[in-house]
């Protein structure tokens, strides 16, 4: 399956979402991961991973190729269970619920939390389509205009609208890539999610696009908990509260983006941060 | 000074580089130093005037630390360890192209004071206390080479011996001038030579703070022992 029809699986059938009400004695973690270990058959990929994600901040995952970043973000939508021969363990929780509870209605964790990926796949459709798709399915509008409002304010906040807003009828792949890439973070607030996930949302983007994105980053978190992959050391150093380097399959260090990047505690992120590595 | 190579060998070379402009600096900084408070004591113009003109160098060589280091962070993005290398070198040239200044100012009273030379006495506590400061900077110039933090806070913590030593020799000085007016030239030059000795202490003194940011990442925020009370100091007139 591909990145699009995967993100359309993730849209289909929908119950509308209750994010949990109340805030008293809630952790300050919006999403806890607890030894996390993922297999893929044989091939173990993540070692007890454990990470606080905090709420309404950007939290930024670092680490060579391979090391099972974007293995970990999709373990948070439960992305990797739709891969065959993949098993996850260990407890992750949202809002302190269990992800993997059986009671638990998988289209609608995927509705709260969203996905971006690292090229830009918007649906072979409209512009305006490609961002009311999520909201109608989900049953989130009780009329056109409705409609029309969330596509056009999910579209703002993309900073997207007033470059789109003449053409909305027209194909969302006839877009530059930046543009596509806004769409789908456009399409993926559509459905008021609570997290986002960017595997690497910048790396297929020019420098100008990659600075809208990280501008739009530093608005959604005022409203969403974000999570980013990225190979760009300085991207994470410049949008991120929080960083989190992954080494072969285990987080060697968390903390504060300004301590990691100014003085690492453990030899390998200073040796990899610095390009020493290997 | 790192424990592995960068997998771009070109940053290490220009790492290195820095290192060595910093390590010549200092030895220039070092000699002006010592050639300064030579001059004076020895009353040697024309070596005042060799300590006056070599410190155009040390000034082309913080010019050069810093444009180095300004294009390293446009061009590597350097990230914790280089990176607090990369501000280390930018505030420790900064420091040695001070020092070398204040030699150079030490030169110039030698030569303003040539035809009204006072006491040998005090120039010799001049001397010893530029010793001191001397012996502080070389201690923090090879605390930088080896990246010594021991070393480094073993001159923060010294520093206290050269303050004393000026706040007594302020005291003489003034002493020196109330006994008789005609000293007061000669005396105030001198002042201005321990104060400038003062300051080469000081400068150690950061050099020694910086090495600390740059060896464990965090600033040094205790307070250091001070005894330079000259600023509190006077001493009573008594008429006759």
């Amino acid at each position: 399956m591909n990145d699009a029809s995967l993100a359309i699986a993730n849209a289909s059938a929908a119950t509308p979402i209750a994010p949990p009400q109340e805030l008293a004695g809630r952790s300050p973690a919006k999403v806890k991961a607890e030894k996390v270990n993922v297999f893929y058959g044989q091939k173990q990929a993540l070692f007890d991973v454990s990470l606080d994600i905090t709420e309404r901040s950007v939290t930024a995952l670092i680490g060579p190729s391979g090391c099972g970043k974007s293995t970990f973000i999709r373990c948070i939508n439960r992305m990797n269970d739709t891969i065959e021969g993949c098993r996850v363990t260990g407890l992750i929780t949202l809002d302190g619920s269990d992800i993997h509870d059986p009671a638990l209605d998988v289209v609608e964790l995927r509705a709260r939390v969203g996905m971006v990926f690292q090229k830009p796949n918007p649906f072979p459709k409209s512009i305006f389509e490609n961002v009311a798709f999520g909201p109608r399915i989900h049953g989130l509008s009780r009329s056109k205009a409705d409609l029309e409002e969330i596509v056009v304010n999910s579209l703002k906040r993309a900073s997207l609208f007033d470059e789109v807003k003449d053409r909305l009828a027209e194909p969302g792949t006839g877009l530059s890539g930046g543009q596509q890439q806004r769409l789908c973070i456009a399409r993926a607030i559509a459905v008021s999610p609570e997290v986002i996930l960017m595997d690497e949302p910048c790396s297929a983007l020019d420098p100008i696009a990659t600075a809208r994105i990280e501008e739009l980053i530093d608005e959604l978190k005022t409203n969403f908990t974000i999570i980013i992959v990225t190979h760009s050391m300085q991207q994470a150093a410049r949008v991120s509260e929080q960083t989190a380097f992954f080494h072969l399959g285990v987080i060697v260090e968390t903390g504060a983006t300004e301590q990691i990047f100014t003085n690492p505690r453990d030899k390998r992120t200073q040796d990899y941060i610095t390009g020493r590595f290997g | 000074m790192s424990t592995s190579e960068h997998i771009v060998t070109s940053f290490d070379e220009e790492l290195n580089g820095l290192s060595q402009k910093i390590a010549e600096m200092g030895g220039l900084a070092e000699q002006a130093v010592s050639d300064s408070v030579a001059a004076l004591v020895e009353r040697d113009v024309g070596k005042a005037q060799r300590v006056i003109a070599d410190d155009e160098r040390i000034d082309v060589l913080q010019r050069q630390v810093e444009e180095s280091a300004v294009l390293m962070i446009a061009r590597r993005q350097p990230m914790a360890r280089d990176l607090r290398e990369i501000m280390a070198s930018i505030h420790i040239a900064n420091d040695l192209e001070r020092v070398g200044d204040l030699a150079k100012n030490t030169a110039k009273r030698v030569i303003a004071i040539e035809a009204n030379f006072g006491s040998q006495r005090l120039v010799a506590g001049v001397e010893h206390m530029a010793e001191l400061s001397l012996n502080q900077l070389k201690n923090v110039l090879d605390a930088f080479a080896s990246r010594d933090l021991e070393a480094a806070l073993t001159v923060w913590q010294r520093d206290d011996e050269v303050d004393a030593m000026y706040t007594s020799l302020f005291r003489e000085l003034l002493t020196y001038m109330m006994e008789d007016p005609r000293n007061i030239t000669f005396c105030t030059h001198l002042l201005f030579c321990a104060k400038n000795i003062e300051r080469i202490g000081d400068h150690a003194t950061n050099i020694a703070e910086t090495l600390h940011y740059l060896i464990t990442g965090s600033p040094l925020t205790e307070v250091r022992p001070k005894k330079d009370t000259t600023s509190l100091t006077s001493v009573a007139y008594k008429q006759s």
